[in-house]
């Protein structure tokens, strides 16, 4: 043989040896969650089931990003995730913007070196621009800067909003933005207090 | 390079004054992103980089002779023959015949003290990260001469082997898994382009010049810190905010996305040890 034939020979076999490693992308992901589980320990109130996936975060995740999910997927999740939302019992939806303020702040909370018996923070301020004061702001999510000021306060937008915050992906599919009542991150309590950030009118947010 | 000589130039409390003057031009009224604020920090701190000093410290405990065995590390194989430390970082992770494993930097580090020095695993792994004081790893700075001996090499990480194919697609398949209370995977933070969570710009690493500039920056010497930290401490930190267990230094899943991210930043020149916030 000669060297050029050698090569190809030994091309063709590393193809071939390529190809049966492949794998599909159900298999990858069933491949990737067992390496996972060994790969991680659990310390505090991180333990390994937070490797598992609801129905939601495995359709998102085959996916990848939100912009990627077919629409008839996406209506379907949505639906699904809107029946879930609980809506609190007395009816009210707002509560205390000062608290909804300091909520928004702190990005405390479900992290392995977190204290679980301490209420989360919700750090819309991490991914939202909310009041003109913060200036340390993110851009993951869109501006929320007047939100209440531009939409009203009218049943319908409170309701709306205390069900975004409570499951984000009620109304957008594969949302990067927790799903803060859905996953038990914020209290009702603490939903209605940044509803309230959102749309009180002496909120920060307003001004 | 003498190393008190290296502390005097740029003695700590000078670092806490620029860092302190930085914050507080933050706060004002000029809204500047922390990539433009380290961009300036670094310009005040040509004297430098502390990185040096885990640096020098790697290069005595890599040449010398240590463990039950009473050998160097010089003879451990970082993937271009023994002891060839030139570049070795910048094609890894990679397949290594002899563990028939793909292995990161750090992974294979661990492998040597075992075999050639003797170290047992525990012993080897104990301690992967520095605790910002007193008690410094010896790993970080191992890592710190491996890494700088790299620098100006273009990154070039092969996925020849099947394993490390496999490896590949895993580390993606991670990348992208969502999970936890939040929702988050590594693509929530790094999926997209010019974005930012508080003032902290986010690299998209799935795009070559944003994974290139994050990548071939790591290690980096913490300014916050006090510390050198390594690749390897940045994912174990990002699983953290993203709500994960604890991520097992040396395991099969950080050695998968260590390649995926490695390979993502293909064709860029390694630059690290660098200095950050
Ligand atoms: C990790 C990122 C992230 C965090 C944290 C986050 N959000 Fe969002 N948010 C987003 C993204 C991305 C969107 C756009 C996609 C969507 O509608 O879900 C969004 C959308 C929204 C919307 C819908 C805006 C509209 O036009 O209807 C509201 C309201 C909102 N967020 C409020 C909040 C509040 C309040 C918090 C804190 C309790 C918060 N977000 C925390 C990422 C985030
Ligand atoms: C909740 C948000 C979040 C998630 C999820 C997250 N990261 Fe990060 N990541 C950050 C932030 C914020 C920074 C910048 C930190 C800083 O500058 O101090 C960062 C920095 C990094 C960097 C260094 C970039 C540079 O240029 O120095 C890398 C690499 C990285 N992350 C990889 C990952 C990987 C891989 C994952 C998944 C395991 C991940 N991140 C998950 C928020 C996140």
């Amino acid at each position: 043989m000669t060297r050029k034939t050698i090569l190809a020979v030994i091309a063709a076999m590393a193809l071939i040896a390529g190809c049966a490693t492949m794998m599909s992308d159900a298999e990858v992901s069933k491949k990737s969650l067992q390496v996972m589980k060994s790969s991680f320990k659990e310390r505090g109130q991180a333990k390994l089931d937070r490797l598992d996936q609801d129905e939601v975060q495995a359709a998102c995740s085959l996916y990848g990003t939100p912009d990627k999910v077919p629409k008839d997927v996406a209506q379907r999740l949505e639906q699904g995730q809107l029946k879930a939302v609980r809506y609190p019992a007395d009816g009210k939806f707002v509560g205390d913007w000062k608290a909804g303020e300091t909520i928004a702040q702190s990005g405390a909370g479900k992290q392995f070196n977190d204290d679980p018996t301490r209420p989360s923070g919700a750090n819309c301020y991490a991914c939202h621009q909310l009041s003109k004061q913060e200036l340390s702001f993110g851009t993951i999510g869109p501006t929320l800067l007047n939100y209440g000021k531009l939409r009203g306060s009218s049943e319908e937008t409170r309701k709306y909003t205390y069900a975004k915050v409570y499951n984000s992906n009620a109304f957008s599919a594969c949302s990067n933005m927790p799903r803060f009542g859905h996953n038990g991150i914020l209290t009702e309590q603490q939903i209605k207090d940044v509803v309230a950030l959102l749309l009180d009118p002496e909120s920060p947010v307003n001004k | 390079m003498e190393e008190s000589r290296k502390w005097a130039g740029w003695s700590a409390i000078t670092v806490a004054a620029v860092f302190a003057a930085s914050i507080a031009q933050m706060a004002g009224a000029q809204q500047r992103t922390a990539v433009e604020d380290i961009a300036r920090y670094r310009e005040l701190l040509q004297d430098g980089n502390p990185a040096e000093l885990w640096e020098l410290r790697g290069e005595t405990l890599w040449k010398t002779k240590r463990g039950p065995k009473g050998v160097s590390l010089e003879g451990c194989d970082l993937g271009l023959g023994s002891g060839m430390v030139k570049g070795a970082y910048a094609a890894m992770p990679r397949y290594f015949a002899d563990a028939d494993r793909v292995m990161d930097l750090e992974t294979r580090l661990v492998h040597c003290m075992v075999t050639l020095q003797g170290f047992s695993l525990a012993d080897a792994k104990k301690q992967p990260f520095g605790n910002g004081t007193d008690r410094k790893s010896d790993m970080e700075a191992l890592v710190a001469f491996i890494t700088a001996e790299s620098k100006g090499v273009p990154m070039n990480v092969g996925i020849t082997h099947p394993k490390e194919q496999e490896a590949f697609q895993i580390g993606r398949s991670m990348f992208f898994h969502r999970g936890g209370p939040h929702d988050f995977a590594c693509a929530t933070c790094h999926g997209e382009s010019n974005k930012r969570i508080r003032l902290q710009d986010l690299p998209n690493l799935l795009e070559p010049g944003d994974a290139q500039r994050a990548y071939t920056t790591w290690p980096a010497y913490r300014v916050s810190q006090g510390e050198l930290r390594t690749f390897q401490w940045r994912l174990y930190d990002c699983f953290r905010q993203q709500r994960f267990p604890e991520l097992e230094f040396t395991s099969d899943g950080s050695i998968a996305l260590t390649l995926f991210l490695a390979r993502n930043a293909n064709g860029g020149k390694f630059n690290a040890p660098a200095i950050k916030r």
